[in-house]
């Protein structure tokens, strides 16, 4: 049965939907968990450390869900300030002065919209994100596992290789916020959703992604550890392919994986 | 459970739609010396204060209100008029428009009827010209065309000035003006965030010098990305910076906003803006800032 767009959302949504940390557990072993950006403080949105995937160290970044309103108050909802994205960007610089590939796992409704988020400059931390990504000497994949929203989804994006969970949405704006802004009503959010081609299998089409992580009947949260085996093998094959490649060549891959669009 | 992991598997080539905004057609040819965004009439009421100005004094004036000194929003050829010495600049990519990649409804025609509106293809100005002398590579965004939102065209154009750039060694210069990324390209305006500031990032890695000047106003995905990238950052006063919109902020935390939040000045005094500059003096300083950074094309050419 075709599901539309705007029964992904709702689905990309769902609290009992596998989260960030999930995967990080069922896919690395020895996660040691880092903290802080060294300017600021500690964003609990986003959790980040090193890890081994099958043998290789790696540095892996995610935005994470909590489960129940609780969790969620701890993880601002997965919207991260901009001390998530500097916590995240210092890892990353780190992973590559140690030669380790970045794994990152998209989870956000978007970046916080605040005073102190502003004060401290959001915007400058997604654009420094956007901006060093694209020059790390070291492999980088993402996966948007569940909602990809808005600049707060792509600051962790600029990768080698982009995918998305089969039910996973990747947009420029909520579907309400869409749907207010261009057709002056948040009701509209339903039509908003279709319109705007957020999908994972939109996006594949688009080219825009590399490819479509599957998911069991019904949606991730039906056989998590299905999907997380899903999403090793596609990112072993990945990583052992771009590992291989001269850096310079990784780099201009990198480029051009953007510049197209 | 039997699940193919590769329901997808890498490129799909063959399904890539083209993306790349193509050239065609103006909508209709602008006469020389016609600029759009003057404002009609002989007088002008300033929205700030109300006071009635010559619309001739106002463009004398840089668009600025003699009593109070508000500053109109200015089109984005009048900014370049302003800034580049006369004569010396060459526009690129003029007839750039999008192909519209999502098909949006309706995108379509408000886009030909704004084209004719602004005389632009799409909201930004391009190019290479001289400041006092000096060779840049400017762009000018262009806030009367939907509110400078930044989509295909913008994001392809700033990519292809930051690439000559580096070609020709030179700095750039970008004016923004912008409420974000443009709604009706969808995820492919979010996606040039990340082209542009690729290009911004190639371009500083070359050692040249990149410079933005935020005027009225700069929010969203534009903040987030190459106007928050310049080696050097400028204001104009009283503009509005941010990355959300203070409405969007204020319905989120239900509180008021403190008065003078996310105006260039808030900026400064937060750490991310360099330098606010009154609009007369914006020439010459951008002047300055280029002749002292003059030895940059030449000293790296002479390395290579
Ligand atoms: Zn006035």
């Amino acid at each position: 049965m075709e599901i539309t767009a705007w029964e992904k959302v709702k689905l990309a949504r769902m609290s009992v939907r596998p989260t960030g940390l999930d995967y990080i557990n069922q896919i690395l072993d020895n996660f040691i968990e880092f903290h802080g950006d060294r300017y600021y403080g500690d964003d609990h949105a986003i959790v980040g450390g090193i890890a081994s995937f099958g043998g290789v160290p790696v540095t892996v970044i995610a935005q994470q869900k909590g489960r129940n309103t609780k969790e969620n108050i701890v993880r601002n909802f997965s919207m991260p300030h901009p001390e998530g994205y500097r916590k995240a960007l210092r890892l990353m610089k780190q992973a590559e002065k140690f030669h380790r590939p970045i794994i990152c796992f998209i989870d956000t409704p978007g970046a916080f919209c605040g005073i102190g988020a502003e004060e401290r400059g959001q915007g400058e931390a997604i654009a420094s994100n956007l901006a060093e990504m694209i020059l790390l000497r070291t492999p980088i994949l993402t996966v948007v596992i569940s909602e990809g929203g808005s600049g707060g989804a792509l600051a962790l994006g600029v990768a080698d290789r982009v995918y998305m969970l089969e039910h996973a949405i990747y947009a420029i704006l909520s579907p309400e916020g869409f749907a207010s802004i261009l057709y002056k009503d948040a009701s509209k959010a339903e039509q908003a959703a279709e319109d705007m081609k957020l999908t994972a299998q939109d996006l594949l089409n688009f080219g825009i992604i590399d490819g479509i992580v599957a998911e069991p009947q019904g949606g991730a949260h039906n056989d998590p550890q299905q999907v997380a085996e899903n999403i090793k093998i596609i990112l072993e094959n990945d990583l052992k392919e771009l590992l291989e490649l001269p850096v310079d060549q990784l780099l201009r891959q990198r480029y051009q994986k953007f510049r197209k669009i | 459970m039997n699940l193919n992991p590769f329901r997808a598997k890498k490129y799909a080539i063959s399904k890539i739609y083209r993306t790349r905004p193509q050239e065609i057609e103006r909508p209709r040819d602008i006469p020389e010396g016609e600029r759009p965004n003057v404002p009609q009439g002989i007088m002008t009421k300033c929205p700030q204060c109300g006071y009635m100005i010559y619309t001739k004094n106002l463009t004398k004036n840089n668009k600025q209100c003699q009593e109070c000194g508000y500053y109109f929003k200015i089109s984005a050829y009048d900014r370049v008029t302003m800034i580049i010495d006369d004569g010396t600049f060459e526009e690129y990519d003029k007839d750039l428009i999008t192909e519209d990649p999502l098909g949006f409804p309706e995108y379509d025609s408000k886009l030909k009827r704004t084209q004719i509106k602004t005389g632009l293809a799409d909201g930004i100005v391009t190019g290479k010209g001289k400041i006092h002398g000096i060779e840049v590579m400017l762009g000018v965004m262009e806030p009367a065309f939907f509110m400078g939102s930044m989509g295909t065209v913008i994001g392809e154009k700033l990519t292809r000035l930051f690439e000559q750039a580096i070609a020709e060694r030179l700095p750039v210069i970008v004016f923004t003006a912008s409420g974000g990324a443009r709604m009706q390209e969808g995820i492919f305006s979010l996606m040039q965030m990340a082209k542009v500031s690729a290009a911004v990032a190639k371009h500083s890695e070359a050692g040249l010098l990149y410079i933005t000047v935020l005027t009225d106003p700069t929010t969203g995905g534009v903040t987030a990305s190459f106007a928050m990238l310049g080696d050097i950052i400028l204001a104009e006063p009283g503009a509005l910076i941010g990355f959300a919109g203070p409405r969007v902020i204020q319905q989120t935390i239900g509180q008021k906003l403190p008065e003078g939040f996310q105006r260039s000045e808030f900026l400064l005094e937060h750490g991310f803006v360099d330098r606010i500059v009154p609009r007369e003096q914006l020439k010459q300083t951008l002047g300055t800032i280029l002749k002292l950074h003059d030895n940059l094309g030449t000293e790296a050419k002479g390395l290579n």
